[in-house]
C-alpha cells in the first residue's frame, strides 16, 4: 500500500470508530450491551487475525491466550483484591508469556501439525483450569464483585459496571488495538509477515530470521487476545472454563474468515455479523443453527476471501 | 584477480542420500562462472548448500575468508550472497514495489540501491504498482533478480534464469548479467542452454555425479565441443 492510499485508510478507520461511538446514543439498551461485548471479542479476533491472516498460521488453540488474559486478570482481582489497571496488565502479561513459551515449541511445526499442537496446548490449558477448580472455580466460574470493577482516576470514578462506561471502555480498547493492527500491517515488520505467509523459504533466503519473526507474531497475537480476555472479565465481570473451551478457539477463526483474513476491519465485521445472525435467527426458530449454516455457505460462495477480503480483491485494492 | 568465494571439498545431500562429493572451485571478483552438467549432477544442490539451505556434511565455503557453512540459512544472504532460485518464487500477492522493498529492508538498503536496480531493469519501473503474480515470465525473472540485487550482494547465484523464457527476454537477462559483472558483482550461473553459457560466462565448471571436474575458460570450452557433449550430452 502506498502513502497515497493512507488518507482514505485513515478516514475509513476513524469513520468506523466514530460510527461505533455514535451507535451507543442511537441503539436500544439491549444492542448497546451486545455491541460492547462484540467490540471486546473483536479484539480477540484481531489478535487471531494477526497470526492467521498476516502470517498464515492457522491456530486452533487461541482460546488459551484469551483465557490466559481472562484468568490472569480475573484471579488477582477475585483472590487478591487487585485494582483494575494492575489486573489488566497482569492479564496481558500472562497471555504474552504463555504465547512466548507455547510459540517456541509450536513453531517447530507447520500446517496440520501446527493446528493439532496448538489445539492440544489449549486443551491442556482448559483441563488445567478445571483441575485447579479450588482457585478457578472450574466450569461454574466466578463473578467479580461490582466494587472491584472500577478505576479511580484523580478523584473521578470510572465504573465498569455502568453500561455507558462499559461501552466507552470497550470502544477505547478496540480503537487502540485497531490502531496497533493498522500500524503493524503497514510497517516493514508487517510486510515481512506477509512475505513469510507467501513463501517462508524465500523470505529466509533474503536474510530474514523467519523463526524469530514468527515468534514475535505469536507473542503479539497472544498478548492482544489476552487483552481481550482481560477486558472481558473486568468489563463483564465473569470468568469460566467455557471461555477456554475449543469453541472459543474456533470462533475467532470463523469471525476472521467471514470478515476477511489479513484485513484490519474484517475481524470486527465478522464478529458483528456472526453475533447478529445468531441473535436474529434464534429469535425466529429453535433451528437457528440451520439458518446460520445456510448464511455461512452463501457467504463462502459469494465472498470466498471473506467480505472485506473479497471487496479488496475486486473493487477496493487500497483497503488495508 | 582475487577470489571472492572459495569452495573446498564440499559435500552434502538430502538425508541418507549424498549428492555432492567433495566439490571444489573458486569464484573470482567480477566473474561469471557457469555450472554445466547433466540433470541430477548436483548443480542446484551446490547452490543450495552454499546458501545453507542444504546442510554441508563436509568441506567449507568461504566468502572472502569468512566461513559460511557454520551460518544459519538466513545469515548467508546478510553476509553478501544472494540467490535467485529456479522458478523465480516471487511474493505473488505483493506488488513489484513491495517485492523490492522486502529485498531492500533485508540489509537496510535505501532509495539509491532501489534506483540502481530499477536502472538495470527499466521495465519494472513501469510496473511498480502491479501485482507481481500478474507479470509475464520474463518480467518475473527480472523482478526475482532485482529483488536479490536489492541486498547489494558480492556474489549472485542464479539457477536457470532463462528457463522457459522467449528469446528477447533471454537476451535481456544475459545483458543484465553482463552489466552486473561490469559493476563488480560475481555470479554463479546454472544453465542448461549451452549457447547462453558460452555467450556470457568467463569460466565454466563442469559437474558430474556430484563431483567437480574441469574448470575451464570459456574460450577453451568453445573450442572443444566434444567436451560439452561429454558432460552435458548436447553441444
Amino acid at each position: 500500500m502506498t502513502d497515497r492510499a493512507f488518507a482514505p485508510t485513515l478516514a475509513l478507520h476513524l469513520g468506523v470508530i466514530a460510527v461505533l461511538a455514535v451507535l451507543q446514543f442511537v441503539l436500544p439498551d439491549y444492542h448497546h450491551g451486545l455491541l460492547a461485548r462484540i467490540m471486546v471479542l473483536a479484539i480477540f479476533a484481531m489478535g487471531y487475525n494477526l497470526l492467521f491472516g498476516y502470517v498464515g498460521l492457522l491456530s486452533l488453540g487461541h482460546a488459551m491466550f484469551f483465557s490466559a488474559g481472562l484468568y490472569g486478570a480475573g484471579l488477582p482481582v477475585f483472590h487478591l483484591g487487585w485494582g483494575v489497571p494492575a489486573a489488566f496488565a497482569a492479564g496481558i502479561a500472562a497471555g504474552g508469556l504463555l504465547a512466548l513459551l507455547v510459540g517456541v515449541l509450536v513453531l517447530r511445526t507447520t500446517g496440520v501439525a501446527f493446528m493439532i499442537v496448538t489445539m492440544m496446548f489449549a486443551q491442556a490449558f482448559y483441563l488445567a483450569i478445571l483441575y485447579f477448580a479450588p482457585w478457578t472455580k472450574g466450569s461454574e466460574g466466578f463473578v467479580l464483585p461490582q466494587a472491584a470493577r472500577a478505576i479511580d482516576i484523580a478523584g473521578a470514578r470510572w465504573d465498569l459496571t455502568s453500561p455507558s462506561m462499559r461501552y466507552w471502555t470497550a470502544l477505547l480498547l478496540f480503537s487502540a488495538v485497531l490502531a496497533l493492527t493498522l500500524y503493524v500491517a503497514r510497517s516493514p515488520y508487517g510486510r515481512v509477515l506477509v512475505a513469510i505467509r507467501e513463501n517462508e523459504e524465500r523470505t529466509r533466503m533474503l536474510g530474514y530470521d523467519t523463526f524469530a519473526t514468527k515468534l514475535l507474531a505469536v507473542v503479539l497475537s497472544g498478548a492482544i487476545c489476552a487483552a481481550s480476555g482481560a477486558a472481558y472479565v473486568l468489563i463483564f465481570g465473569y470468568a469460566g472454563s467455557t471461555l477456554a473451551s475449543i469453541q472459543y478457539s474456533i470462533l475467532p477463526l470463523l469471525w476472521v474468515l467471514l470478515g476477511g483474513a489479513a484485513t484490519t476491519l474484517g475481524p470486527l465485521l465478522g464478529t458483528v455479523f456472526m453475533y447478529y445472525v445468531i441473535d436474529v435467527a434464534s429469535g425466529y426458530t429453535t433451528a437457528w443453527l440451520l439458518i446460520v449454516g445456510i448464511v455461512l455457505i452463501l457467504l463462502v460462495l459469494f465472498f470466498p476471501r471473506g467480505v472485506l477480503g473479497t471487496i479488496r480483491e475486486r473493487w477496493v485494492p487500497w483497503l488495508p | 584477480m582475487a577470489e571472492v568465494l572459495t569452495v573446498t571439498r564440499l559435500s552434502s545431500g538430502y538425508g541418507e542420500l549424498p549428492v555432492l562429493h567433495g566439490v571444489s572451485f573458486d569464484l573470482r571478483d567480477a566473474e561469471v562462472l557457469c555450472l554445466l552438467g547433466r540433470n541430477g549432477a548436483g548443480k542446484t544442490t551446490l547452490l543450495k548448500t552454499i546458501m545453507g539451505l542444504v546442510p554441508a556434511t563436509a568441506g567449507s565455503t568461504q566468502l572472502r575468508g569468512r566461513e559460511l557453512t557454520r551460518l544459519s540459512a538466513h545469515e548467508v544472504p546478510r553476509a553478501g550472497i544472494a540467490y535467485v532460485p529456479q522458478g523465480r518464487r516471487l511474493f505473488a500477492e505483493m506488488t513489484v514495489a513491495e517485492n523490492l522493498e522486502i529485498g531492500l529492508m533485508a540489509r537496510q538498503k535505501g532509495h539509491a540501491t532501489r534506483e540502481r536496480v530499477l536502472d538495470l531493469f527499466p521495465v519494472l519501473r513501469e510496473r511498480l504498482r502491479q501485482r507481481s503474480g500478474t507479470l509475464s515470465g520474463g518480467e518475473q525473472q527480472m523482478l526475482a533478480m532485482a529483488r536479490a540485487l536489492c541486498l547489494e550482494p558480492e556474489v549472485l547465484l542464479l539457477d536457470e534464469p532463462t528457463e522457459g523464457l522467449m528469446p528477447s527476454m533471454i537476451a535481456r537477462i544475459r545483458e543484465a548479467v553482463a552489466a552486473l559483472r561490469a559493476e563488480g558483482v560475481s555470479t554463479i550461473l546454472v544453465e542448461q542452454r549451452v549457447d547462453a553459457v558460452l555467450a556470457v560466462a568467463d569460466r565454466v565448471l563442469f559437474l558430474e555425479n556430484g563431483r567437480s571436474r574441469d574448470v575451464l575458460d570459456v574460450a577453451t570450452v568453445r573450442a572443444d565441443p566434444a567436451m560439452v557433449r561429454r558432460y552435458v550430452g548436447v553441444g
